[in-house]
């Protein structure tokens, strides 16, 4: 059932090839933003890099959150998944797991591109993109909690974001902290060993409270 | 004397019982306000290094403090109210979070105001300062995801989901001073330490605490109130209180 999900859901999303481009060039344009507006100095936006990265990576991923859960409330198959025999939050964790598949690999993906243009070093580009990839799974995985409690409500969209963007600050302090730890030379293990704890805590509860989100939401 | 939890769970004994607390708690508070102001102005005495300008203290730390124990308290409440299902916990949940986030604002508002002469700053990106500020963020979440959704039960239960998530901050407010170390000073008072400040200051401070305190349980009860007469206002109980003239 869990691989069920996860293969439907990135079955729909390659036949809605559109969406998944939209989060990746929102991404990209968000980034590239930045050079536009505080100039071209080099030493300057490769300070900035680690930081300018991890906060487009966190708006690319609240956008795409109203996707998870919204199509699936509005045919009915969410109503379906509630009364099915299945353990509720496995299921939510499929839903995240293609999320992330389909909203967040593109983004580590593409992460170096945009660090190369922002002249980052070699190994801090290396650490940028481990750092995305422990990452952005916590992202998914906090924003189910978001998008099962906004289902269906009116500007769900902006509340959304001011109710997971206060979560996500610890994965971006500790995010952006490895990367700019790693360009001071000093040792980012301890960053990346407590983004790996977050995800690990969040894929034991995150899923079981989205799960009671999404029951308060189709009550 | 046990008591009956059964009988003021009910929204209709309970609204009796606050209005009977509401003002032995508002004149405690008054009193020890008048007292704690009255023990920081004129009796502690000033700081020898921090001048005269440590006195917001008298404010400053009984804010913090509240601003993190009321959202422990309102987590609690909305937990409870989730778990049993019982409307008043609920109730009193969504009447704790407006204070809070004063009491938050209040914190942020006055650590600033002492931070630019100490400091030489308004604001700085230290540990502590961020977590304060992210948990006003979680009251607002909090208070804005309840006020989008029309259906009050609906609305309980998604808030009391989001408090509890949020939860996880107050630790790391707690300890943020110790984990990090950053500008803000360590805690001056400890359980198990000798304070590091002078008598009068800590007399002060506590007094002005057990002030916030007693403030917050008289409002909320206030406020607690008001949200049962709006919620049961269809009810035969409310109808009657309007008949006799006590609305």
């Amino acid at each position: 059932m869990f691989f069920w999900i996860v293969q439907r859901d990135l079955l729909l999303a390659v036949r809605r090839r559109s969406d998944v481009l939209t989060t990746l060039f929102f991404f990209i344009i968000v980034v590239s933003l930045f050079p536009l507006s505080v100039g071209p100095e080099m030493n300057m936006l490769r300070t900035m890099a680690p930081g300018v990265v991890w906060v487009a990576a966190l708006l690319a991923s609240m956008l795409s959150l109203g996707r998870l859960f919204a199509s699936d409330y509005l045919d009915g198959t969410l109503e379906q998944m509630l009364l099915s025999p299945h353990s509720l939050p496995f299921l939510v964790l499929g839903k995240a797991l293609a999320h992330w598949l389909v909203s967040g690999v593109p983004l580590v993906m593409m992460a170096p591109v945009l660090g190369i243009q922002y002249d980052l070093p070699l190994d801090a580009l290396f650490v940028l993109t481990l750092s995305l990839m422990l990452g952005t799974p916590v992202l998914s995985l906090i924003g189910a909690i978001g998008a099962g409690l906004t289902l269906g409500l009116r500007g769900s969209g902006v509340l959304v974001s001011l109710l997971v963007l206060p979560l996500y600050i610890p994965v971006l302090i500790f995010g952006a902290g490895a990367v700019e730890a790693n360009m001071a030379g000093v040792e980012f293990d301890a960053h990346l060993s407590l983004l790996g704890a977050f995800l690990l805590v969040s894929i034991v509860f995150a899923p079981w409270a989205a799960a009671a989100s999404l029951r308060v939401s189709m009550e | 004397m046990a008591i009956n939890w059964y009988k003021y769970a009910s929204p209709a004994s309970f609204y009796t019982l606050a209005g009977k607390m509401v003002p032995f708690f508002a004149i405690i508070a008054f009193g020890l306000l008048i007292a704690g102001l009255y023990i920081g102005f004129f009796v502690a005495p000033t700081d020898f290094q921090q001048g005269e300008a440590y006195r917001i203290i008298f404010i400053h730390v009984p804010a913090a403090w509240m601003s993190m124990f009321l959202y422990v308290v309102m987590a609690f409440w909305a937990g409870i109210g989730l778990a049993f299902n019982t409307r008043l916990s609920s109730m009193m949940a969504t009447a704790i979070a407006p204070t809070g986030a004063l009491f938050t604002f209040l914190a942020l508002w006055t650590g600033s105001l002492w931070g630019k002469p100490m400091w030489g700053t308004w604001w700085v990106w230290d540990a502590r300062l961020t977590s304060e500020l992210i948990l006003l963020f979680l009251y607002i979440g909090f208070m804005s995801l309840q006020a989008a959704i029309d259906d009050p039960r609906r609305a309980d239960k998604a808030g009391a989901i989001i408090a509890l998530v949020g939860v996880i901050n107050i630790p790391i407010i707690y300890f943020s001073v110790q984990w990090w170390n950053t500008l803000h000073q360590g805690a001056s008072v400890s359980v198990t330490q000798a304070p590091t400040m002078a008598a009068t200051m800590l007399t002060g401070m506590m007094v002005m605490v057990f002030a916030s305190w007693m403030y917050s349980i008289a409002v909320i009860l206030k406020r607690v109130r008001v949200i049962i007469l709006e919620r049961e206002s269809h009810t035969t109980w409310v109808a009657e209180l309007r008949e006799k003239g006590a609305l």
